[in-house]
């Protein structure tokens, strides 16, 4: 049977937990179907990173290059089609991440094999590739069959599955790199870390969210007050950046910061799978949100199927009081 | 600057209440509004902006059902100068990577320095029909782009990563952009304007006008509700009530 790869991904000399999802999920598969799982890794310096994966699959597949140092879905193309072409995996597993997405759509395509994104379960039944992905801004889940193929390519959504350690202790494969130099039409030029804003979000101990069902800039005085009083500070979604209403460092998100607050208050919030990314984790999680399927609930510790300004107002008043009596 | 800004008419769900129908394959959109995808708004604002900068046209193409020439004419009253409507009702099947196919097979008949779309539309969440177009077309793309600047002929364009993380690149033109929501702030059309657009033509291509059979990548079997995590536990009762409640959790969590 062909195997099984996955990417390694890594950012500014660290592996990106992404990168174990992919191998507990390909170990996994690898198992079902009686073959092997291969991580292939494209970078400058291979032997940082090898110790951290060596039990992590059966083999290591490395292009040891200093074009690779920085992601570039050109030279990765590049690089992974000669390697799907010697290699001629029955599934090849890529991050659903922002260098996934630049890279599988169109290493699929000039590879000519069926591709899907975004994945949550992989499922194989009888050569066929079955995937769960989500649609319609993450409120329903579909069930997606691939195209009969001797080959396939998914991106895997972060999250989707528990990382395990692997007992294994891969072979090291090294390949010779296609490549030396970045080509001239698509040039990686540098990194730029993120403005630091007037606030850290991510130090504070109660964080309360706004969404789109905050409706209005105008409305944001009302939750700051609210924030005052319960000693929190203001985190949001990516619409309420793109509006304007909030600087992005409040955004809380695969995009923007990621929390672990004692307290999340989600007000007007539906819960898109790339803001639960950042606050998931947090130790407990109020949401207030008029739509009783808002997926948000299915994160939250406690909800409240209602209007967030009627309640607001009233909750900022009992927590006052509360505050007074402890007084 | 002769830019293509590929948009999609999508049901509106991310405030609403989203049910299956019967077929079990698709939604029930009597009730949803429809309107361009979010992203694609914003890749159609960048263009407008370049060729406010450096003149030039913008042509705004759809794969879309007869609907989609209202959201073309939207399109058209904000600044694009024609519309392209491929029709969606020629075929079946259609998936991120058969939307691309039957993209490319009108994009290479037009010229072009730069190709826009939105970076995800919020009904298919593929994220893949720009970049599989620029590869079909053989151009560079880049992807979640939130900042684009045009000199001499090459595109330097910042990739929004995980954190808030910018990735710069250089890409030389033509080249394809999927753009992130955020980089611009979408105008709105004025009434005039959208009254001018609509006596403007909408140019219909359809399958026998695109000379190749295109073949699906993958097929939606089912759609269903998803699985319910660890579910909150829902306080009930008057707003005081429930209010209360919530006041005394968070007391007796020493969170006040």
């Amino acid at each position: 049977m062909a195997g099984i790869l996955t990417l390694v991904e890594h950012r500014q000399g660290v592996i990106r937990d992404i990168t174990f999802e992919l191998l507990t999920l390909g170990r996994k598969i690898a198992q079902n179907l009686s073959t092997q799982c291969s991580a292939v890794l494209l970078c400058d310096n291979a032997e940082k990173f090898i110790g951290q994966l060596k039990n992590n699959a059966h083999r290591i597949i490395v292009m040891e290059n200093s074009v690779f140092k920085d992601f570039n879905a050109e030279t990765y193309q590049i690089a992974l089609s000669e390697i799907l072409k010697k290699e001629n995996p029955f599934l090849t597993i890529i991050g659903h991440t922002a260098m996934g997405m630049d890279l599988g759509p169109s290493l699929a395509t000039q590879m000519n094999i069926p591709f899907t994104t975004d994945c949550m379960d992989v499922q194989i039944f009888d050569g066929k590739l079955r995937v769960i992905r989500s649609m319609f801004d993450g409120k329903l889940n579909a069930r997606i069959l691939l195209k009969d193929n001797p080959s396939y390519l998914v991106t895997y959504r972060s999250g989707s599955i528990p990382v395990e350690t692997g007992n294994l202790d891969a072979e090291v494969v090294k390949l010779e790199t296609p490549i030396n130099a970045q080509p001239e039409y698509r040039k990686f030029i540098e990194y730029i870390e993120a403005a630091v804003g007037a606030v850290d979000i991510t130090k504070a101990d109660i964080i309360v969210s706004v969404g789109r069902g905050i409706k209005d800039k105008a409305n944001l005085p009302v939750i700051e007050d609210f924030a005052k009083v319960i000693g929190g500070v203001i985190g949001c979604t990516r619409p309420v950046v793109d509006a304007g209403w909030l600087p992005k460092e409040h955004q809380v998100g695969s995009s923007g910061k990621t929390v672990k607050p004692k307290l999340y208050i989600a007000l007007g919030i539906s819960g898109a799978f790339q803001h639960l990314m950042g606050m998931k984790n947090s130790d407990t999680i109020i949401a207030v949100n008029k739509d009783p399927n808002a997926p948000i609930f299915n994160e939250a510790d406690y909800g409240i199927v209602e209007d967030l300004f009627k309640v607001v107002p009233v909750l900022k008043n009992k927590i006052l009081e509360l505050k007074q009596t402890k007084a | 600057m002769n830019i293509i800004v590929c948009i999609k008419r999508v049901p509106q769900t991310a405030e609403a209440d989203v049910k299956i129908d019967s077929t079990g394959k698709d939604i029930i959109k009597d009730r949803l509004a429809f309107d361009m995808n979010e992203s694609d708004s914003y890749a159609l604002e960048e263009a407008i902006l370049l060729k406010e900068k450096f003149g030039g046209t913008v042509t705004v193409v759809s794969l879309g059902y007869p609907e989609t020439e209202d959201t073309l004419r939207i399109a058209l009253a904000k600044g694009g100068d024609s519309a392209i409507r491929i029709k969606a009702e020629d075929f079946d099947e259609i998936d991120g990577y058969k939307t691309a196919v039957i993209l490319s097979s009108v994009i290479r008949g037009l010229p072009y320095d730069l190709i826009l779309t939105g970076c995800m539309a919020t009904d298919d969440y593929y994220s893949m029909v720009g970049q599989t177009l620029a590869e079909l077309l053989d151009i560079p793309h880049a992807s979640l782009v939130t900042k684009l600047d045009i000199t001499n002929n090459k595109a330097q364009v910042y990739r929004e990563l995980e954190g808030g993380l910018l990735e710069h690149l250089e890409v030389n033109l033509p080249a394809l952009v999927t753009v992130q929501t955020g980089i611009n702030t979408p105008r709105f059309a004025s009434l005039i304007a959208i009254r001018r657009a609509a006596s403007k033509e909408i140019k219909i291509v359809g399958k026998s006008d695109i000379s190749k059979d295109i073949i699906s990548n993958a097929t939606l079997e089912e759609l269903f509700y998803p699985p319910v995590g660890k579910r909150a536990e829902i306080l009930t009762g008057s707003i005081d009530e429930v209010v209360t409640k919530l006041a005394t959790i968070i007391k007796e969590k020493g969170l006040i």
